[in-house]
């Protein structure tokens, strides 16, 4: 190999290339570009989340005001205390989270391959409830499965509250205040948010990897579990962490279609921080909730490996 | 997973009966009857929207055919659908799984059929195509070429009973293009599966296939090995998609032992009878358009017109333009009232008087002179093929 290779030239000999800089002015463009989004940043995100820590680690009381004692115990007692409403959310987002993807899944693969004309349309009835509020839907969902309306009476006929009672998802002949209606609050409310990544990224796929697979003796079930999902695993991942964040700290749901019993941690916090105007614990719950979220996701998207499909 | 394909040895032959689809109002392929012998290797050749692609997927199953049947290797599979079908398409824009490895691309089809080792399978395979060492790699880190390869090796591994290749080459360059037609001429002599090739390459077509039918407005204009088609061309559509012809109408005026004397222009040309298999008005007061192909014509200065050999058709005109491309000479020769005419001359030995301007005779050995149906439209084919060109 040395016998054939040029003898390389003394590194002195190389002369350096003359490199032409932009000018300063050029040369700053992206970061004016960049300012007015870091601007934003740190005024509604960096700002209030350093507030929030300093409140996190401050005692005293609203009347004799609340000063910074680095008093970390207060996450322990917080935790200690509020726990169960924790795995609560934990649990009752995950659910959703499933519902929406089992529920949204096969609208998405429709509107993608099979919609046709017809897609825009459905496209439209999928981001429809968004132009009502968030609450204003809720609360019609709480005259939906009110005591006496034709959803739970249809249910008690089907005796399908006998089975969903003995699950433990409800409790005797109604609906609301229950498990059942939280997490069906959830599944509804989120669902665009899933149904959305799921078919840019169904829609992505080229259809004619679906007649390769087919062509490659590939069943149409095979096709889908082998050429399909796989590809749609970006969506699948995007919509699942756009329904589970944002209904892990959801207080609304459980506040309107629940009980005290189906308190999440969302409803926790809001009441710390407005009716029993704790701020420390209020503030120390909102972090510990994070660094919970952060921490599922992190592992979640690692076991999903899709890093290098997204 | 039922074993509904079973892999055969060699190739087996493709029976279409009266195929036809249809989109609406729109039809992509007339009722059409054609047999594919086995283990040959057979081009569908045709400008874009010819229907040859529709036809392709309908022997793949890809695409329901509005009536008619598909038998492969004698076995009616019109019913089939694709992935029941002993059939492998490599794809226009090849259709590799991105999520998945070359190996794992080409060892697809082996896994759906239930085969469990695959390794030494692919490996080999993958040998064959030149692409061992990329087995690990995605297919968006490959060339064109390269993706082209295992788009190929994905299908031959399952040794279908016809391979079926839509437009393979064409998103590859010309250098490339012709280094991959010789390689899978090769693959497929090697392999003896039939394959069943869709272009709109004329000259590709020509240079793989043993047999190529020409498609025009979802028809067979005509089947044959190339070189009798580009001889003998049925229709003037054929002639024209089919390299260049030069077609003169004429007027049939007599007979002459083996010829037909033609009429054109006020010049008398002849065409030997048994050439005018394609038009049915070639006896005395019909007409024909008489062809010849470029390359079969020569010039001489007119100041030397008495050299030209005794008994060619001659004709007069004068040098329109010329252009030089280093094998030939191509010259648009404007022949008074018969319009333009194509001449192209070997560069061996070259008159300098041949210059744009410049009055000459053409002729040419009457033998090299077909007849056409003059009923037709003497431009069919002309603007199609730009793209192939």
């Amino acid at each position: 190999m040395s016998t054939t290779e040029a003898p390389a030239p003394a590194p002195e000999e190389a002369a350096p290339l003359p490199v032409r800089r932009p000018p300063a002015r050029k040369r700053l463009v992206p970061y004016w570009l960049l300012l007015p989004g870091i601007l934003w940043l740190v005024v509604f995100f960096a700002a209030p989340l350093v507030y929030q820590a300093s409140t996190s680690l401050q005692t005293g009381s609203l009347e004799d005001g609340f000063k910074v004692t680095w008093h970390f115990a207060t996450y322990w007692d917080a935790f200690g205390t509020y726990w169960p409403q924790f795995v609560r959310s934990v649990l009752y987002a995950a659910t959703a989270t499933v519902l929406c993807l089992l529920l949204g899944y096969p609208l998405a693969y429709l509107i993608a391959f099979k919609a046709g004309r017809w897609r825009n349309l459905v496209m439209i009835l999928v981001i429809a409830p968004f132009f009502t509020s968030f609450l204003i839907r809720t609360l019609a969902w709480k005259t939906i499965l009110a005591d006496g309306g034709a959803v739970v009476g249809l249910l008690n006929s089907l005796h399908v509250l006998d089975v969903t009672s003995w699950l433990g998802l409800t409790e005797g002949h109604r609906v609301l205040a229950t498990p059942l209606a939280v997490v069906c609050g959830l599944t509804y409310n989120f669902l665009p948010f899933m149904v959305l990544p799921l078919y840019t990224s169904l829609e992505r796929i080229d259809p004619r990897l679906h007649e390769a697979a087919g062509d490659l003796y590939a069943r149409p079930a095979t096709t889908f579990r082998r050429v399909t999902f796989p590809l749609s695993m970006p969506g699948v991942v995007a919509g699942t962490l756009l329904t589970f964040i944002p209904a892990a700290g959801d207080y609304i749901n459980a506040e309107l279609l629940g009980s005290t019993d189906q308190k999440m941690i969302g409803n926790v916090i809001q009441s710390q921080f407005l009716r029993v105007l704790d701020y420390p614990t209020a503030a120390a719950l909102s972090f510990i909730l994070m660094a919970a979220i952060l921490a599922m996701v992190t592992v979640y998207i690692r076991k999903s490996g899709t890093e290098d499909l997204v | 997973m039922t074993q509904t394909a079973t892999p055969q040895s060699g190739g087996g032959d493709v029976r279409l009966q009266g195929i036809s689809k249809t989109y609406g109002s729109f039809t992509a392929v007339h009722p059409l009857d054609l047999t594919i012998p086995a283990a040959s290797f057979f081009a569908l050749l045709g400008a874009s929207g010819c229907g040859k692609t529709t036809t392709l997927r309908m022997i793949a199953g890809l695409e329901d055919p509005t009536t008619g049947t598909v038998a492969l290797g004698g076995q009616d599979v019109t019913a089939l659908p694709p992935y029941k079908r002993h059939v492998n398409t490599v794809f226009q824009s090849y259709a590799l799984f991105p999520h998945l490895d070359i190996f794992e691309n080409v060892a697809f089809g082996l896994r759906r059929r239930g085969v469990k080792s695959v390794k030494k399978q692919v490996e080999e395979m993958l040998d064959l195509v030149q692409l061992g060492p990329m087995a690990r790699r995605r297919p968006q880190q490959l060339s064109g070429g390269q993706q082209q390869r295992v788009a190929v090796a994905r299908a031959l591994i399952n040794k279908p009973q016809v391979l079926l290749l839509d437009e393979p080459l064409g998103a590859l360059d010309l250098k490339l293009r012709r280094q991959m037609q010789l390689e899978l001429k090769r693959i497929q002599t090697e392999v003896g599966i039939t394959f069943v090739h869709v272009t709109h390459d004329q000259e590709e077509a020509m240079t793989m296939a043993d047999t190529v039918a020409v498609m025009n407005g979802g028809r067979v204009e005509q089947l044959g090995a190339p070189a009798d088609l580009y001889e003998n061309p049925a229709t003037t559509f054929v002639a024209n998609f089919l390299g260049t012809s030069n077609l003169i109408e004429a007027e049939v005026t007599g007979m002459g032992g083996e010829h037909l004397l033609l009429t054109a222009g006020g010049t008398t040309l002849r065409l030997p009878t048994r050439r005018c298999g394609a038009a049915p008005a070639a006896r005395t007061g019909g007409k024909v358009l008489a062809g010849v192909r470029p390359e079969k014509m020569a010039l001489i200065h007119a100041d030397r017109a008495d050299a030209v050999p005794e008994g060619h058709n001659r004709l007069p005109g004068r040098i329109k333009d010329a252009s030089f491309i280093g094998v030939s000479t191509q010259y648009v020769i404007d022949a008074h009232a018969l319009g333009e005419l194509a001449v192209y001359e070997q560069n061996i030995e070259r008159d300098g008087r041949l210059v744009p301007g410049a009055e000459v005779v053409l002729h040419w050995n009457p033998a090299h002179t077909f007849g056409l149906d003059a009923a037709q439209s003497p431009l069919a084919g002309t603007d199609l093929d730009e793209e192939a060109a």
